[in-house]
């Protein structure tokens, strides 16, 4: 079945190449000849190496264009940042995929390479970003130095843009949840969901891993959490549905681990939604940004970036905090004023020191998960 | 290239006198064509990628990775909910076809009952899930089942809900088969309405009834999307762990293990249908 989807991929990508062909041949040859400038952006690592900001916004004003993939409108709030783009620049934002996971970003920019439909820009899971960094064109935007050095690659090839923690979400009917072991009481039946499969979906992972730190477990060794999800099957607790909107308005996941962003009442759409985050365990989790070296729009690309980062009242920055997720320059716009204060103080807060899983301990995570999930809570 | 000449006959009009001289099997083209395009090649794919890794190097020792016990798992977690679906909807299905037969061929209620199971023989994925989740989930509007989380019976009575229609449109044809004089034939001898079906009725109609249940188990084997709905966080069956494989983002991603999987589905399809396949041929020798 999926090389046959491949295939048709193929197949669609041939004809797009075709139909896209003269398109593409001379937008590029008109952003080399009649532009002032001859900056080809799809080299350039900073808005300042290609000629200022002016100069970019031009380049990608000409452009006309920007391809975005699996950006949920109602995730984040990157319905109203991609509107807010289009309104301050008039670039036209096509938008593939909106429910599509990390992996299929990776997978559009190869199996679309070279056609007018490649997306531009990424916003994908560390995991994966880390393992396809070949793909990437590295870019500095503007506020760099505002972004904590561990949030971002040395040479700009990913940097981290917006984030939260691990949360529990429930409804109100339970009363209040003050630990996990709460959840294992018979009032649970079938109550308690991940935001996916742990060994596919980055939010179930680290569901299970903040399961794991709360039970005095180690980011190391997943396996106490592993242990945790194995009891709450054994009490009928355990639901094998994967919470979506949808099953949470629907009653059918009244308990949900997911990210704070996504388990906020705001963003869940029930008024009857509590948040918990256990008091001795701050997971946190950030996705990254990177550009697609062959993108068909360089400029439009790292315009966005430039938008994405920019800590003006409607930049980028603000409205993820208004979705209720954490921007990465949080820190340094609560030190210089510029962050919409009513929007951070509506988030959970969080007391102990955070928790970021490295590289290496997500993957032993994984690969431990891969050999006793299903058997702990099949 | 050697081509047949077509006989020119002298009473036509000349216009159509030269036919252009096309070999036979041309007409066959379309069909290899397509076959070959959306069947073939892509099996093809499954099985050299299944053996190679994901540097593109050979790796024929990627087939040993099917006795895995995890791999062995998905396996048997497939083969659960395809027998107890299959045969679970082939009973049913088969019952409710002679109920069908029995009355009026003409009826309203023989055609009521055929084209409602041509609908929801159809009918599967996210809605199928919803239907049931909202009538028997945990916040079900008709009771509260304990067991419809516990793989396979809550997704297996899914199934069965496009399963038993399957099993009424494939086997129909079968009971009508079934002369009235055999019957008439049998009574004339003294035989009791049990001697009727053990001697007579149930060997006539055993291979269609078997070839009928193998299609339903096909047809559960290659569902994905209604139990994706229902439960997905573990993988029970092979198609979830093809998923997996796929779209992992947490770092398991791997397009070979998937291939690989689906190279153990072809198989274990291929195995089916060529059973399917002989129980037709001797089930048709009955119905000529």
């Amino acid at each position: 079945m999926r090389s046959s989807y491949r295939f048709a991929l193929a197949g669609v990508a041939a004809a797009t190449l075709l139909a896209a062909g003269c398109s593409s041949s001379s937008s590029s040859s008109g952003s080399s000849s009649s532009s002032t400038s001859t900056t080809n952006w799809a080299t350039e690592a900073s808005a300042s190496a290609g000629g200022g900001i002016s100069a970019l916004v031009a380049a990608a004003k000409k452009e006309g264009a920007l391809n975005v993939i699996a950006l949920p409108p109602t995730w984040a709030n990157y319905g109203a940042i991609i509107s807010a783009f289009t309104a301050k620049y008039g670039i036209k934002v096509n938008s593939a995929l909106p429910d599509g996971t990390s992996q299929q970003e990776v997978d559009a920019v190869k199996t679309e390479n070279g056609t007018a439909k490649a997306p531009d820009v990424l916003d994908i899971g560390m995991a994966v970003a880390l393992a396809n960094t070949s793909l990437f064109a590295p870019y500095e935007v503007s506020t760099w130095s505002s972004i904590p050095t561990a949030q971002k690659a040395s040479n700009g090839i990913w940097v981290q843009d917006y984030g939260g923690y691990m949360a529990i979400g429930y409804s109100s009917k339970f009363g209040t949840i003050t630990s996990l072991n709460q959840l294992l009481g018979p009032q649970f039946k079938n109550a308690v969901a991940l935001n996916g499969n742990p060994t596919s979906a980055n939010a179930g992972l680290n569901g299970v891993m903040m399961a794991n730190l709360a039970e005095g477990g180690t980011a190391s060794d997943i396996s106490k959490g592993v242990d945790f999800f194995s009891k709450l099957k054994a009490a009928g607790n355990f639901s094998p549905v994967s919470a979506t909107g949808a099953t949470i308005k629907a009653g059918t996941t009244p308990v949900v681990f997911n990210w704070d962003y996504l388990n906020l009442p705001s963003y869940v759409g029930v008024s009857n939604w509590k948040v918990f985050i256990p008091s001795n365990v701050a997971l946190g989790g950030y996705y990254a940004q990177a550009v697609n070296k062959d993108a068909p729009h360089p400029a439009a690309a790292r315009l966005w970036e430039e938008f994405l980062y920019s800590q003006a009242t409607s930049g980028g920055q603000n409205l993820w905090l208004e979705g209720g997720a954490r921007p990465v320059e949080q820190a340094a716009m609560q030190t210089n004023g510029s962050i919409n204060t009513a929007a951070a103080s509506k988030l959970p807060a969080v007391s102990v020191t955070p928790t970021f899983l490295s590289p290496s301990q997500a993957t032993d995570a994984a690969n431990y998960l891969a050999a006793n999930w299903a058997k702990a809570v099949g | 290239m050697a081509v047949a000449t077509t006989t020119k006959t002298g009473a036509r009009p000349s216009w159509s006198g030269r036919r252009p001289s096309v070999p036979a099997w041309a007409g066959t083209v379309p069909f290899f064509a397509y076959v070959g395009v959306f069947l073939l090649l892509p099996t093809g794919i499954v099985v050299v990628d299944s053996l190679k890794n994901p540097n593109g190097s050979w790796a024929v020792s990627n087939v040993t990775e099917l006795g895995n016990p995890l791999v062995r798992g998905y396996f048997i977690g497939s083969l659960k909910l395809c027998l107890l679906s299959s045969v679970s909807g082939a009973v049913l299905g088969a019952i409710l076809a002679y109920a069908v037969a029995s009355g009026n061929p003409d009826g309203v209620v023989r055609r009521l009952y055929i084209s409602a199971s041509g609908v929801l023989a159809q009918f599967g994925g996210v809605t199928l899930a919803f239907a049931f989740l909202v009538t028997i989930g945990p916040v079900g509007l008709l009771f509260h089942a304990s067991w419809y989380y516990e793989f396979p019976w809550g997704i297996g009575l899914i199934y069965t809900y496009f399963q038993i229609p399957l099993m009424v449109l494939v086997f129909l044809p079968a009971i009508d088969g079934l002369k009235v004089q055999w019957r008439e034939a049998s009574e004339n001898l003294g035989s009791s309405a049990w001697q009727y079906w053990r001697y007579v009725g149930g060997p006539l109609l055993a291979p269609a009834f078997l070839g009928a249940t193998l299609l339903l188990f096909a047809n559960a084997l290659s569902a994905f999307a209604t139990i994706q709905a229902w439960e997905n966080q573990i993988a029970y069956i092979v198609p979830q762990q093809i998923s997996t494989a796929l779209s992992s983002e947490v770092g398991l991603s791997n397009v070979n293990v998937a291939d690989l999987l689906a190279l153990g589905m072809v198989i274990l399809v291929a195995i089916v249908m060529t059973g399917y396949a002989l129980l037709q041929r001797r089930a048709a020798r009955w119905l000529r």
